[in-house]
């Protein structure tokens, strides 16, 4: 089994796949504690049209991905607050998107291909550019979560108080919907627009519930979220079926029993 | 005027691993005018369930208009505690005091100028009646509550039920409202029970009170109710009861 | 362009998209007042492990979809309001629900044209079988919520007092599932999968912003959702574009348009009447 590590596209998904589990948990334990899980499923779907876009160009999707995800976070991030109508209105933004994204890819004759590729992952016909383009936005999202960590954590549980303690709340929740395009853009190459909650949501909300402590859960959630990309690159490597899937059947067949017998420790 | 309109004997009630209510027993007569005080979580807003049948006593018995309590009793009226109507809801006043009509019958309803002319009145009776066609997420929250007493009113209930009516409401906004439903208590001979925060305000209009704390309850005159040795009994720890610059302030409550 | 309209196919895109866009914008007014879109959302991700695994096993995917559908909208309902504010619940299920259909799909074919119907909306290749259900749909709905209009609407708005007056709150909120579950059934036949928002929620979305009571609510939603989805349609007729894109496209655009403007505008729709005893708090300058 083991022989499969010699080839380099292997590799490259072991490697990417490395990077984008750390970031994903780093980013989805917070996005998990300020409620913004749905805002991160709308990103992928934005990312679509982006990557669609890039793809009708001529160029990389992860840069479509980048400036399509980027743009929305600014927007939802300048949104009002009342909670209905704004999951309505970046509900029906992100359809715009992908309506968009249906037509690059009806553009671009080779129309199903990619989209598949798109919507359901591609790490295990990664590039080593793009193995460097995934390693660095995640060293970096990672870098810049860790600096903003404190008044992070603060004004996601507290955002009054911290406000009145001269954190400045609206500036970083912006940032921090960036970082959430960002991390989402990377993840989408290993899982595909369609599956990013099972990679970004999924092991941090299972860390939530078995461990306290923001350190901890974030620690578990990557440990997590390496161990489904892992053991699904060798599963599909063996039998021939996506990635994403085995990826997303270890998220769910591992949160399922944890949310069920486990209780609320948070 | 002492005819028992609601009576309850030694009723139990636990949800889950709570108990909240422990053998409480009390005469409401035909008539009255109860303010219900209370801490807060102590089981006043379930009580006011209990009576509309939407809760069933874990043991005990209740009596309401000679009956065992059951839902859609169109002889009790109920407002439950205040929640902001969302902004942009596409109601008007009289949609949502229509629903108090036959808000729970089947099909539509199908345009009916007595229907109208009903609702018109009951707007009327709480001063309403140039909002009709307002949409309920743009009036204010005294407006607001209104709406929802003349909804209560609508099938000319016997038994008014009213949960919190004056809390999210300022001093002026709060008078109004205690007078309008004196008036209209008055008028129409109902029994009002009206749970509150806030005693003071009621006081001067009120027959009894129906103290709810620690499970347990105690009913009568306020001054008999809200004195320090009362209040006492029913937490089972110290409580001060304080009567200053005419208004009464009890100490010791939270626990 | 009346000789495109000769062609069957059309007429039964005409056809069926007028139906599925009556009956979505009528439930839909009914979802945005419940605040379920993301369960719409939901029921659509999870039709399409119902749509590619009756591929699978060779049965037409529109049952499937009803199916897995109808399924998921009864555990949802009989979980009740232990699913309100559940984001992450269902955003689990729902990605479960997609992988399984990964899978599926990647069993039944390598063919990625399947997935792209089944997700993007495939009006123009409708069967006569298609148009059959919609239709037997469409009238089932229309007529429960005909039925259950008044209660329905008590509930949705005031679920305490609704059941204080014998409303049987939960008993609606499961069948209204299931309806939901046969509505977001037929839109993915039109608009797909990932774009049921716009023929299930955008029109009545941008209804409630501007009309102020339910009739003429709903009835304005119907307007737009059947403008959408006759304007996607001819223009991609013309155009020779997806007609998906140009339907939700058009859903989109018109919300996104209406509400800032009405938001600007609204203040000055409702002046307050002198009277005595009213707050000023709407007191506007025209």
């Amino acid at each position: 089994m083991f022989d499969i590590l010699q080839y380099s596209f292997i590799q490259n998904a072991f490697i990417a796949s490395f990077f984008v589990s750390i970031g994903a948990a780093i980013i989805g334990y917070f996005m998990l504690v300020r409620g913004l899980t749905f805002a991160g499923h709308a990103f992928s779907h934005v990312g679509f049209a982006g990557a669609a876009g890039a793809v009708w160009l001529g160029v990389n999707p992860i840069y479509g991905l980048l400036a399509f995800t980027i743009a929305a976070a600014i927007g939802i991030g300048s949104l009002g607050k009342e909670l209905r109508e704004r999951d309505i209105t970046i509900g029906i933004m992100f359809t715009l998107a992908l309506a968009f994204g249906v037509l690059f890819l009806f553009l671009y004759r080779g129309y199903a291909e990619e989209a598949y590729s798109i919507l359901f992952g591609t790490i295990l016909g990664i590039s080593s550019l793009t193995v460097l383009i995934t390693a660095f936005f995640s060293l970096m999202t990672i870098g810049l979560v860790l600096l903003v960590f404190r008044p992070l954590l603060f004004s996601s549980f507290d955002p009054e108080v911290a406000e009145a303690r001269g954190v400045p709340t609206q500036k970083l929740a912006i940032a921090f919907l960036i970082l959430v395009a960002i991390t989402v853009s990377v993840s989408v190459q290993v899982v595909g627009v369609l599956l990013i909650f099972t990679l970004l949501v999924g092991p941090a909300a299972t860390a939530i519930r078995l461990i306290k402590g923001p350190y901890q859960t974030i620690g578990l959630a990557t440990v997590l979220g390496l161990l489904y990309s892992w053991i699904s690159i060798f599963l599909a490597a063996e039998t021939n079926l996506p990635v994403s899937f085995y990826i997303a059947t270890l998220s769910f067949g591992v949160y399922l029993p944890v949310r069920l017998l486990v209780k609320k420790n948070i | 005027m002492s005819t028992p309109i609601i009576e309850l004997e030694n009723v139990d009630l636990t949800l889950g691993e709570r108990a909240i209510l422990h053998n409480i027993s009390l005469t409401i007569n035909e008539g009255e005018f109860i303010a219900i005080l209370g801490p807060n979580g102590a089981g006043k807003s379930t009580l006011l369930k209990l009576l509309l049948g939407l809760y069933k006593p874990t043991s005990g018995s209740i009596t309401v208009l000679g009956k065992t309590p059951k839902r859609g009793n169109n002889e009790i009226g109920y407002a439950p505690q205040h929640r902001t109507l969302e902004a942009d809801l596409a109601l008007r006043a009289r949609d949502v005091v229509g629903f108090g009509l036959d808000g729970n019958k089947w099909g539509i309803a199908l345009p009916n100028k007595k229907r109208d002319k009903h609702v018109e009145q009951a707007l009327d009776e709480v001063d309403m009646k140039h909002l009709a066609d307002m949409p309920v997420g743009k009036l204010s929250g005294g407006e607001q509550q209104r709406l929802l007493i003349a909804q209560a009113l609508l099938t000319h209930p016997k038994i008014l039920l009213l949960d919190e009516p004056l809390s999210n409401l300022d001093i002026t906004n709060a008078q109004v409202v205690v007078s309008l439903i004196t008036k209209i208590a008055r008028n129409r001979k109902m029994t009002v029970l009206l749970v509150t925060h806030d005693s003071n305000l009621l006081l001067p209009v009120i027959d009894r009170v129906l103290y709810v704390a620690n499970t347990h309850s105690a009913i009568g005159k306020s001054e008999d109710v809200i004195t320090s040795e009362g209040l006492s009994k029913l937490y089972n720890s110290p409580v001060e009861v304080v009567r200053a610059k005419g208004r009464l302030f009890v100490i010791g409550e939270e626990h | 362009m009346i000789e495109l309209l000769q062609h069957q196919f059309i007429q039964y895109a005409f056809l069926s998209g007028t139906i599925i866009a009556i009956v979505s914008a009528i439930i839909g007014y009914f979802v945005v007042l419940r605040a379920q879109a993301f369960a719409g959302h939901a029921l659509s991700h999870i039709g399409f492990a119902g749509a590619t695994g009756a591929a699978l096993i060779g049965v037409s995917s529109l049952t499937g979809t009803f199916i897995f559908t109808i399924l998921a909208a009864l555990g949802m309902g009989f979980l009740g309001k232990r699913i309100q504010g559940r984001d992450v619940e269902i955003g689990m299920i729902l990605s479960f629900a997609l992988g399984l259909g990964i899978l599926f799909l990647k069993l039944y074919t390598t063919n990625a044209n399947e997935a792209v119907g089944i997700l993007f909306g495939s009006i123009l290749s409708v069967t006569s079988y298609d148009l059959l259900l919609s239709i037997i749909s469409a009238c089932v709905s229309l007529l429960l919520l005909l039925i259950m209009f008044r209660p329905l609407l008590f509930a949705s708005t005031d679920p305490e007092v609704a059941e204080a007056r014998g409303v049987p709150v939960q008993l609606l909120s499961i069948i209204f599932m299931v309806l939901l579950a046969l509505t977001v059934t037929e839109a993915i036949l039109v608009v797909g999968v990932l774009l049921v928002f716009a023929l299930l929620v955008a029109p009545a979305a941008t209804a409630q912003h501007i009309a102020k009571r339910p009739l003429t609510t709903i009835v304005l939603s119907v307007a737009l959702g059947l403008a959408f989805t006759w304007g996607g349609l001819f223009l991609a007729l013309f155009l020779h574009g997806p007609v998906s894109f140009f339907i939700a496209g058009l859903a989109s655009i018109i919300y996104l348009l209406a509400v800032p403007f009405y938001h600007t505008i609204s203040p000055h729709l409702y002046k307050p009447l002198p009277h005595a005893d009213r707050e000023n708090k709407f007191t506007v300058e025209i």
